[in-house]
């Protein structure tokens, strides 16, 4: 947990997009989740969209590989952006 | 003459004899790609949902006639995104794909990719294939990829692929003929493989597939993923698997993201050649507009919640008319039956099979109406908006997103409403989830419900649309639903986690429903409620009319005298007399017996022994109520004609006043609202969770529950 937190400052995730905001997938911070986010096609070098948020602004969902993901602030912030 | 027509059937008895080239089809897919569709194609009304010897997991098989002599069996497998199962409903694919000695591996497995979104798809195909197994590929909804500017060159997918491809669109039946003949064929697995295992696991995927004497090498990487989920495995080879990966340093997770990344890599070069993507901005696309007001923070939920008025008021609005129609065909079956025969036999059948049965038969419309509107939500993918626009209220009460699927397939069965929560991965959120699916308010409570708001809620109407009886309905799915939310807090600071939450799930793209699928499960589950609460009730019909026409000694004549003489002396019409002589002896029978003895129990709620005797049969299975109170209040009746709401009309209390009083009536709704009277989803639970303490906890819970809140609801309304 704590190597999350400090790898966040340095690097920006899915989770700071604002809506409509792209940038492409560096690496995947969470093994475990990460293997779900992959198959669903959660590649590093891909693009990604943030697209929406749910009404009280969590989950949210994006744009991958020209399909709609949904998924919690949690996950998205696993999901990190190249600078 | 003669030697011409048995000419064909002697060539077709020679075929059949000829053991089918292939015999067993495995219909596999990411979720949205057209696979149900694909399956209700394939095999019509032809198909059953079975239990897997051993496997404890349903799965739906139909059959699909390829030839006049040749028959296949398709087995529709769960939506999954890859071979590595991630919740327990996409644990079946392997139960089928890995034990070779299973009697349902299949000949020959079906991949639908949707082909607008055909990288993704592919993963699955990929893994597959390397299993070697024959494949053929579905590319489904090619015509629909194409107007959006996905144009697939088959030809070349079928080259770099080396398996048949067919482009087809399974909504529009398009395809279709050309998928069944290549069924018919006998097809060889693919020699083109996607992934090289690494170097330093081939020893050891090696030693497992000569141990296990498995076709390839990629079988046996499978098995040093999964052989603890690998059910077929003795104790012993689990531990020797587990043994042979500790000596390599094996980490699971990541060889998985590994090889996850190389298939991509893979599909992205091969992909190159074969796709080309014509429009540059796909922002514009109509499902993301209509998201746009579907999920919105306020007309999201205004839409929701009008989707489910609308829901409640067809239920009580659109189904009157086929209702009346099937009770007045009854009602006169059974007057027709009694104006030409007598004796006691025709009483058990008009008093008992066909009073029963009539009581379940009439909420036909109502339950297919419901199933209607859940399939059309679940159809068009508004579903999942709901589900994503309920997460994180969902979290607050330990339950989440995906939890909104059971609930709401709740209203309509508990059953599958908690096999559908296997799609949820969280273990914690699941038992939450399967706990509380059936204080929703299924559709076997409708018939209670229905007739007992039908007796003290006045149908009437406000400002010409709002039914006041379609709002109580409504009321009382909505209590239903409150008491599940709050139970699940309740849970939720008992149990503890056992492993992350997550909520990652793909939105599929708003479509038309295809009416087929929605006349499919209309069908079924319409037939699955007579059938299943037509043997519970004609079983139970029949006890309770030898319980309620008979009684011990010579009780039932020392009823018969006791009317007569008080008859007498009141000055009684013959009618009247063959009344009371009636009901003295239902009281005095053994049916009359067993309420009076429990009356004392029930009598803080409002209720007496007639209902005491309904709440005893009803405990299996709800509907059995309607029935039995139609049963007991048949028996001593002057006409056996009218209906249940009449007869429940007529009845007085000692006072001479209506027995079903507004509190009585609103007692025994909130108590069918929340008690566990249904042994079917007692033994799903039992399934589910592999233990006897969920079900048990949760007939104690809810029955202590609904007697608590019907004492308070009774002292309420009187």
């Amino acid at each position: 947990m704590r190597k999350r937190a400090e790898e966040q400052k340095e690097q920006k995730s899915v989770r700071d997009l604002k809506i409509g905001e792209r940038g492409v997938i560096c690496c995947l911070s969470d093994p475990e989740m990460g293997l779900k986010l992959l198959e669903m096609g959660c590649i590093p070098g891909t693009e990604v969209k943030l697209n929406s948020r749910a009404p009280f602004g969590d989950p949210i969902t994006i744009i991958v590989n020209d399909y709609t993901l949904s998924l919690r602030l949690d996950e998205a912030e696993t999901i990190l952006l190249k600078k | 003459m003669t030697t011409a027509t048995i000419q064909p059937q002697e060539v077709q008895a020679k075929q059949a004899a000829v053991p089918p080239l292939v015999s067993k089809v495995a219909l596999i897919g990411n979720p949205n790609s057209g696979k149900s569709s694909l399956f209700n194609q394939l095999t019509g009304l032809n198909q059953k949902v079975g239990n897997f010897p051993g496997v404890t997991v349903d799965k739906k098989t139909g059959y699909c006639q390829l030839s006049p002599t040749h028959k296949v069996q398709i087995i529709d497998l769960p939506g999954t995104y890859s071979l590595y199962p991630k919740s327990l409903d996409e644990r079946v694919i392997i139960d089928l794909l890995y034990d070779p000695a299973s009697r349902h591996f299949p000949d020959l497995v079906i991949v639908t990719a949707d082909a607008s979104n055909l990288k993704r798809n592919l993963l699955l195909y990929t893994q597959l294939a390397d299993l070697k197994i024959p494949v053929v590929l579905a590319l489904n909804m090619v015509d629909v990829a194409e107007s959006e500017g996905v144009k697939i060159d088959v030809p070349a997918l079928h080259r770099e692929l080396g398996v048949p491809i067919i482009p087809m669109n399974a909504r529009k039946g398009i395809g279709i003929a050309a998928l069944k003949i290549i069924m018919s064929q006998q097809l060889e697995a693919s020699r083109v493989s996607f992934y090289e295992i690494p170097d330093e696991l081939i020893p050891v995927v090696q030693s497992i597939r000569q141990r296990f004497q498995l076709r390839n090498d990629y079988q046996a990487l499978h098995y040093a993923h999964q052989y603890k989920s690998l059910k077929f495995l003795s104790e012993e080879d689990v531990a020797w698997i587990a043994g042979v990966l500790e000596a390599v340093d094996f980490h699971s997770h990541a060889q998985q993201a590994n090889e996850t990344i190389a298939r991509y890599t893979r599909i992205n070069e091969l992909l190159l050649d074969v796709v080309r993507v014509e429009k540059v901005d796909k922002d514009e696309k109509f499902s993301n507009r209509l998201d746009q007001v579907l999920t919105h923070k306020v007309f999201g939920y205004l839409i929701f919640f009008a989707i489910l008025f609308l829901i409640f008021q067809a239920i009580f609005a659109w189904a009157s008319y086929p209702m009346d129609l099937i009770d007045r065909g009854i009602t006169s079956l059974n007057g027709l039956i009694q104006d030409n025969f007598d004796g006691p036999l025709i009483n058990l059948l008009t008093e008992g099979v066909i009073a029963g049965l009539g009581g379940v038969l009439v909420f036909v419309p109502q339950i297919a109406i419901l199933f209607a509107f859940i399939s059309i939500l679940e159809e068009t993918g508004y579903m999942a908006r709901v589900t994503f626009m309920m997460d994180k209220i969902m979290r607050k009460f330990g339950l989440n997103g995906k939890s909104v699927v059971p609930l709401i397939s709740g209203v309509a069965c508990a059953v599958p409403a908690i096999m559908s929560a296997r799609t949820i991965e969280n273990w914690k959120d699941r038992m939450i989830t399967i706990f509380v699916t059936p204080l929703m308010s299924c559709s076997a409570r409708i018939p209670v419900y229905t007739v007992l708001i039908a007796l003290v809620v006045p149908d009437k109407y406000y400002f010409g649309f709002m039914n006041l009886q379609g709002l109580v309905l409504m009321g009382l799915y909505l209590i239903g639903f409150l008491a599940a939310i709050f139970s699940a807090l309740l849970l939720k600071t008992i149990l503890k986690a056992r492993e992350r939450s997550y909520f990652i799930m793909e939105f599929p793209v708003y479509k038309m429903p295809r009416w087929k699928n929605v006349g499919i499960t209309i069908i079924e589950k319409s037939k699955a409620f007579v059938f299943e609460a037509g043997k519970v009730i004609v079983a139970i019909s029949v006890i309770l009319w030898v319980l309620a026409s008979y009684g011990p000694g010579n009780n039932f004549e020392q009823a018969r005298v006791q009317a007569i003489a008080e008859a007498k002396a009141n000055n009684l019409t013959p009618l009247q007399t063959e009344n009371k002589i009636a009901s003295y002896q239902l009281e005095s029978s053994y049916a009359g017996i067993i309420g009076r003895t429990i009356e004392p129990a029930i009598r803080p709620l409002g209720y007496d022994w007639k209902i005491g005797i309904a709440l005893l049969t009803s405990f299996a299975a709800r509907e059995v109520f309607v029935g039995t109170i139609s049963t007991i209040y048949s028996i001593g009746e002057e006409e056996n004609v009218s209906t249940i709401k009449e007869k429940l009309m007529s009845e007085k209390d000692a006072n001479g006043d209506p027995f079903f009083t507004p509190a009585r009536s609103f007692s025994l709704m909130i108590f069918y609202l929340f008690a566990m009277q249904c042994v079917s989803t007692l033994a799903i639970v039992r399934r589910e969770t592999k233990s006897w303490t969920w079900p048990a906890a949760q007939l104690l819970y809810m029955s202590g529950l609904a007697y608590v809140m019907a004492f308070i609801t009774y002292h309420i309304f009187s």
